[in-house]
């Protein structure tokens, strides 16, 4: 029984903020208090007609699309390597390349903001953002890959070759379908992560900010606090939708090649 | 005879490691071959050299007569069967066995799947996804997959250790009548000494990277010619001896003297200390009421083991220091003896085989 109740006060803590998001985007009130006074669309409306916030929204978009494919990318070469070939201090490799997972971000984005002014003095734009998204997001994406690549025989790729098929075509015919599902996890995720990123983009963007920073401008106005709320709460129903989606085809492709489920991310 | 297949002074190394150690070998066309040996012997090495998996460090591997250095496994006429079968998990059964004919347009599809698969006693299983299917089925897949390219070997990689013992046997049975009905050089690799003797024509026991012996199941098994070979294959009691002329007088511990043949010696006849193996089943005890007109021996019975249709008995016998290992078979009428009893065991001199001395 209090393991129950500990359980309900856990969630309620975790999630109770963020039910605050649809409940105040739909008030209609300017100011953020309760009681609530009644229900109005107006926020969202403000949203489809703020020009600056579709600017914002298409360079996080972009931004989160290629830091998906490249890490996505990155991952694949580096989970491939990881489960079928051995080289010198392959676990020592391995390691360093997972290591930003665990690095602070502010200490990612401040030195790859003197990288790229002091030494490489390239002038900051969505691609410095992208550069740094990929770093962070890769280390996710070996993650999800390394799972779908240890469950890969090596034999199959061998397997392909021996009946006629050369390198690429081997790991496209038979590598490439069975680790799709991951490679879908690995995308979704990175563009997750990517999307709602704040602290890298802050230092890193150029001139146009990518969505998140656009928020936190918008933070100054106690005015405009009612269209965060709205913008959050479309936020927050797109990243649920996107990692369901994420776990739906992992679990898919594990039935697929008839492996047994052994947990993921949700 | 110029063979199928032909291994010059192969050697393999993967880094420091000698994997393949001056390989000689030439099988026949239409030979079942057999790569027999403990774990890590080399054995997968050099069918993945035949295969084309792994280069060779020195020496010349021919299929068909022609040098296959920088011939990737793609383009030689071999197709191997893996030990996990490598079964692609996403393809349906029909399209696992079609996949070599992708780069084959020549060949009529459908009419090649259905036959490959009735070869293997998979008629109608074209539409099955390939993961649910039982590890028998699985391993009949890999082999229609396999020899619908019409190869002209066919790799077999421990094909068999994945199977339980009935399915095992019946698999034996099968492959063999496959390749007798197809008439291909299939090549096995097994450390399965049982499963290479029931199959192979020849086999090639391989330790260390190197080849111990090559010869067909009989004379492996009667005439090993190293203490090595003998104890790998088989059961074999070791007795040491003196050997004391070139007419192969031999001095055998416990048992006395006597005179071998010289087919008894297949690793030749050296004057001195040396050892004879003696298979369990022939030797024998004798019971109450049988004769013998053989050589016999006291022993003491010290340990009895009954398989059903057999018996093993550790005989203690005096002047030889490890009991002889003795194969009887539980014929109507005859006991199973008691540790302790005293007992006769029969002898002879034509079933000793001559070895080296241990090293």
């Amino acid at each position: 029984m209090t393991l129950r109740i500990y359980a309900i006060a856990y969630l309620v803590f975790l999630y109770a903020p963020i039910i605050l998001l649809p409940l105040f985007a739909f008030n209609d009130a300017t100011i953020i208090a309760f009681p609530l006074s009644g229900f109005t669309t107006e926020w969202f409306q403000q949203l489809m007609t703020t020009q600056a916030l579709h600017r914002a929204a298409q360079n996080s978009l972009f931004i989160a699309v290629l830091t998906a494919l490249l890490s996505t990318i990155l991952g694949v070469c580096a989970a491939r390597a990881g489960a079928m070939y051995d080289f010198p201090l392959k676990r020592g490799i391995l390691g360093l390349v997972m290591i930003p997972l665990v690095l602070p971000e502010i200490i990612v984005a401040v030195s790859l903001l003197v990288v790229a002014v002091q030494i490489f003095d390239v002038g900051l734009s969505n691609w410095t953002v992208i550069a740094a998204h990929v770093l962070i997001c890769t280390p996710f994406s070996i993650a999800i890959l390394n799972g779908a690549f240890q469950n890969l025989d090596p034999a199959m790729e061998e397997a392909a070759m021996d009946l006629g098929e050369s390198r690429w075509s081997a790991f496209r015919l038979v590598t490439l379908p069975l680790v799709m599902p991951g490679i879908i996890a690995s995308m979704l995720i990175a563009f997750t992560i990517s999307l709602d990123e704040f602290i890298i983009a802050f230092f890193l963007t150029g001139a146009n900010p990518t969505m998140p920073v656009y928020i936190w401008g918008l933070l100054r106005f106690p005015a405009s606090l009612p269209v965060v709320m709205a913008l959050g709460t479309i936020l927050v129903a797109l990243s649920i939708a996107l990692l369901t989606c994420a776990e739906l085809l992992r679990r898919r492709g594990m039935a697929r090649v008839g492996l047994k489920d052994k947990g993921g991310f949700i | 005879m110029t063979g199928l297949i032909q291994l010059n002074g192969v050697n393999k190394y993967y880094g420091d490691y000698h994997a393949l150690r001056d390989i000689d070998l030439t099988i026949n066309e239409g030979e079942f071959f057999s790569l027999l040996g403990p774990s890590g012997c080399g054995k997968t090495t050099l069918l993945r050299t035949i295969a084309g998996f792994e280069g060779v460090s020195g020496g010349v591997v021919m299929i068909g007569g022609r040098d296959m250095a920088g011939v990737p496994a793609n383009q030689r006429p071999t197709n191997m069967v893996f030990q996990s079968y490598a079964i692609f998990p996403h393809l349906t059964v029909a399209e696992n066995v079609a996949f070599g004919l992708r780069k084959r347009p020549d060949i009529d599809k459908s009419t090649a799947v259905d036959a490959a698969l009735d070869m293997v006693g998979l008629s109608g299983f074209g539409h099955r996804v390939a993961h649910a299917l039982s590890g028998g089925q699985r391993q009949r897949v890999a082999l229609a997959r396999a020899l619908i390219l019409k190869p002209q070997v066919l790799l077999l990689d421990e094909p068999l250790s994945a199977l339980d013992k009935k399915m095992r046997e019946q698999m034996q049975v099968e492959l063999m009548r496959l390749q007798r009905h197809i008439g291909i050089t299939f090549i096995l690799v097994t450390h399965d000494q049982e499963e290479a003797l029931v199959m192979s024509d020849r086999i090639a026991v391989m330790f260390d990277g190197k080849i111990g012996q090559m010869d067909d199941p009989e004379t492996l098994y009667r005439r090993p010619k190293t203490r090595l070979v003998a104890e790998f294959i088989g059961k074999m009691n070791f007795l040491d001896a003196m050997v004391k002329d070139a007419d192969i007088t031999v001095d055998v511990q416990g048992l006395g003297t006597c005179v071998i043949a010289p087919e008894q010696a297949p690793s030749g006849v050296t004057l001195g200390a040396g050892a004879v193996g003696i298979r369990p089943e022939t030797l024998a005890i004798l019971f109450d009421g049988e004769t013998t007109d053989r050589e016999t021996i006291q022993g003491t019975v010290a340990e009895v083991v009954y398989y059903g249709d057999m018996t093993y008995y550790d005989v203690t016998i005096a002047g030889i220091a490890t009991p002889l290992n003795i194969a009887m078979k539980n014929l109507i009428g005859r006991p199973v003896l008691d540790v302790g009893d005293a007992t006769t065991v029969v002898w002879d001199a034509r079933s000793l085989v001559l070895l080296p001395a241990a090293a």
